[in-house]
């Protein structure tokens, strides 16, 4: 009988993964909650979409590609990959929604990654957004978060990020990259050879590096936003020089009027899904082996959750998921995995060139904001974390991370404080109480 | 004091308060495991006249006193409610023998029931008030009592973990831990639904076993729903023995906002996995209590394990078998609203007080604890 593998995400490990599990002879059905597949790195503007051609993909034969579907939870079984439990609409969020569930023979778990951005002082005005938000606004809308703009944080991202926002008119005051030019250029030049086949990205950078310097915007390294201040929203912000560990300079202090900051400090891969199936991690990323096969039998992880390496390593690491989940002969795609291997050495390096400083938390007051949902502030949870509760109990007692979001965008930071998981999310998308209630409908087998 | 959960708090806090030197050892942290994942139940409205139900007055009691800041305690009051005939007349007469016992149940007509609950369902063919049922936040709750017995000189040692016993002359002198060595006078074996294999580990088994409840959170919502209220299927369900998946609807809100739904009781030992037609079964039955929450989203689940006797009574004595050894555990899903009443019986028992309540029907020896074969 033919294979069925799902494919959960359709950017490019997950389009990568859909692609090579139906060469491989097997059937597939590839989910997104948005309603366009190529997931971030292909986001375009709505006009420029209807003139592209769709991914081929999605109109195989083979394939059935449902845009709008969100997975709201992953069954484990005693046998066998978890069953998939899927709320599927026009709209992964809108009404007429309805569940369904998937069974599958194997599992692609491609969700890819989400902006990671510490907290300091003022964060939570209006106007202080993700660089993931202004980059979704300038590539997909065509709209500049503000007029003057300032770019900041850590990573490469910084820098398409600052050149979208020139593409689409504003200001942009600088980049600031907390980083210092020394760690920088340690991580960048260590093990030269690994950057065989990485020349593209390198241009890719350098482009995006030429395109600020046409702009006249300067980037400097060693500096960062410790403060966004303002009444009602962002008015100015307050950057100061960082040391190697990010504690602050002191007296190196500027403040800088602005109407909009676009912060990013690097990405947290999307876990709420592989955690449900049970997989193990490492390294705060999915544990994988040659062939992308997680520690679950049948299920297999692409892409930015097996470490953030750039959506060229993420496709080729979806080409061998999929070969692989798809039955295909195993030992194959010799250069695919050759172009996955030095995607995942340039992602070390990136890691290792734009380390989080561990002394961040310094710019921190006790009436800091963490957790934005429900305004849990540093101070009370630096207190509950040294009262010996269990991690679970001290958010119980703080509702940190319990909000609306579930602690997507404070997780990481509540891991570093209190030792938690902040991937445990055993409802992966929010389901309203009459869609959980209704049976859900079974596809039917061998479609 | 083995297990720092609402039960090993509470029992450590009030024999430090009686002068035992206590000292808490838990294998995670405080109030990580069955407190932290339970709805924080105070509750008389779902006990039936009997042994149980005098130790939840008892303890009902006793919760004010002990409640301090963070433990969001709220004496909300409970209403249950019956939606067919057949219910209707079952939940009018267990509230009869309910008040017979020195319960608060109070028979509620249409019109008071809809100014309690606006939002309710209208099919109700019964409704009782028991003003007395009331909710705490339990790891708050928790974390009150382990300060206090803290403060009382009580220590605690988290991450250590009981590995078995040391006896000698039919008395149990010290328990190895992965912190090492523990001695002491006496040991209690605080340690809810993992009760069954710590027991078999000091040699003395007790049957306790997980059954697994499950809950779901909303998001936050204006008010909506203002006491706990849920259907008279839960008295048989707290009762009910099979290891099928048992359902009821239970609903109630939080200070935060959001609206809690229960509950399930499943027996499946230590399987931590979700499933969702377990979730399924209590969103269809909240609905028919609340139909108005059907567009609510459910932005997360949690399940517990609870210490189950096939009895349905706690136990909380000396083991007979072993000197030395103490038990306060299986209390299922009460052991929140029981836990301040259990922890001042097992201090009177210790210290040679008069308990309030007849200790009697806890005992260690009784054969659903000591069942041959105990698992």
């Amino acid at each position: 009988m033919t294979r069925h593998v799902v494919v959960i995400g359709a950017g490019p490990a997950g389009l990568g993964a859909a692609t090579a599990a139906v060469r491989a002879g097997a059937r597939v059905t590839l989910l997104d909650s948005a309603d366009q597949a190529g997931g971030q790195y292909h986001r375009m503007p709505p006009d420029a979409y209807e003139a592209r051609r769709p991914f081929r993909i999605c109109e195989s034969e083979r394939c059935d590609w449902w845009p709008g579907a969100a997975v709201w939870a992953l069954e484990r079984r005693d046998s066998g990959p978890p069953r998939v439990h899927v709320v599927r609409g026009p709209d992964a969020d809108g009404d007429g929604r309805r569940r369904c569930v998937l069974r599958a023979d194997a599992l692609v778990l491609a969700p890819g990654a989400h902006d990671r951005v510490l907290p300091f002082p003022g964060w939570e005005l209006p106007g202080v957004v993700t660089a993931g938000a202004a980059q979704v606004l300038a590539k997909g809308e065509r709209v500049a978060v503000g007029g003057r703009v300032l770019v900041a944080g850590t990573g490469p991202f910084l820098l398409p990020v600052a050149a979208s926002l020139l593409d689409v008119g504003a200001h942009v005051l600088g980049v600031l990259e907390a980083g210092t030019a020394g760690a920088l250029l340690r991580g960048w030049t260590r093990r030269p050879w690994e950057l065989t086949g990485q020349a593209g990205k390198g241009a890719e950078l350098a482009a995006y590096a030429a395109r600020l310097a046409r702009g006249r915007v300067p980037y400097r390294t060693g500096r960062g936003v410790v403060e966004a201040r303002g009444d009602g929203r962002v008015e100015e912000v307050v950057t100061a020089r960082l040391r190697g560990d990010w504690s602050v300079v002191p007296g190196s202090e500027q403040v800088l009027t602005v109407d909009a900051l676009c912060v990013t400090h690097g990405f947290t891969p999307r876990l709420e899904l592989p955690v449900a199936a049970g997989c193990a991690l490492l390294d705060g990323f999915v544990a994988v082996d040659e062939d992308q096969a997680t520690s679950v039998p049948g299920v297999y992880a692409a892409g930015e959750v097996t470490g953030i390496a750039g959506a060229p390593a993420a496709r080729a690491e979806g080409v061998v998921a999929g070969w692989t989940a798809g039955g295909g002969t195993p030992g194959r795609l010799g250069a695919t995995r050759r172009r996955r291997d030095e995607g995942r050495a340039f992602a070390s390096r990136l890691a290792a060139a734009h380390p989080i400083g561990r002394r961040w938390a310094g710019w921190l007051r006790p009436d800091t904001i963490v957790c934005r949902c429900e305004e849990t502030d540093y101070g009370t949870l630096r207190d509950a974390a040294a009262s010996r509760l269990d991690a679970r109990a001290v958010r119980l007692g703080t509702r940190a991370g319990l909000g609306p979001c579930q602690a997507r965008i404070c997780g990481p930071t509540l891991a570093e404080l209190l030792d938690t998981n902040p991937h445990h999310r055993p409802i992966a998308w929010p389901i309203r109480l009459g869609e959980l209630a209704n049976p859900p409908a079974e596809p039917k087998e061998g479609t | 004091m083995i297990g720092a959960g609402i039960i090993g708090t509470a029992c450590a806090r009030e024999l430090a308060l009686a002068g035992v030197r206590v000292t808490l050892v838990d294998r995670a942290g405080a109030a990580g495991a069955t407190t932290a994942h339970g709805e924080g139940n105070v509750l008389v409205s779902d006990k039936g006249p009997g042994p149980e139900l005098r130790l939840a007055q008892f303890s009902r009691r006793l919760w004010p006193e002990v409640a301090g800041d963070g433990t969001e305690w709220q004496a909300k009051g409970g209403i249950v409610v019956a939606t067919t005939g057949e219910g209707a007349r079952e939940l009018t007469a267990f509230a009869a023998a309910q008040r017979a016992a020195g319960v608060r149940a109070e028979p509620l007509d249409p019109a008071g029931l809809a100014s309690a609950e606006p939002y309710l369902t209208r099919d109700v063919t019964a409704a009782v008030h028991y003003p007395d049922d009331a909710q705490v936040q339990p790891a708050g709750a928790a974390q009150a009592l382990l300060d206090a017995a803290l403060g009382e000189g009580a220590t605690l040692l988290p991450g250590c973990e009981v590995l078995g016993a040391e006896v000698s002359g039919g008395r149990l002198r010290a328990v190895r831990t992965t912190g090492g060595t523990l001695t002491a006078d006496l040991f209690v074996d605080a340690a809810g639904p993992w009760a069954g294999a710590l027991s078999r580990s000091l040699g003395a088994p007790i049957d306790v076993r997980p059954r697994r409840g499950e809950i779901l959170v909303t998001t936050p919502l204006p008010p909506t729903v203002f006491h706990k209220v849920y259907d008279a299927d839960y008295v048989g369900a707290v009762g009910g023995d099979a290891a099928e998946l048992q359902a009821s609807a239970v609903v109630e809100s939080t200070p935060a906002g959001t609206v809690l739904l229960g509950s399930s009781r499943r027996a499946a030992g230590f399987d931590e996995r979700l499933q969702p037609e377990i979730l399924s079964v209590i969103a269809e039955r909240a609905l028919r209590l609340f139909p108005c929450l059907s567009g609510v989203p459910v932005m997360r689940a949690y399940g517990g394990f609870r210490p189950y006797v096939a009895d349905h009574l706690p136990i909380i004595g000396p083991d007979p078998r072993l000197d030395g050894l103490w038990h306060a555990t299986g209390h299922e899903g009460a052991g929140i609203g029981l836990a301040p009443g259990t922890a001042r019986l097992l201090t009177d028992l210790i210290t040679g007080r008069t308990p309030e309540v007849d200790a009697a029907p806890f005992r260690v020896d009784r054969p659903a604890v000591l069942r041959r074969g105990a698992a």
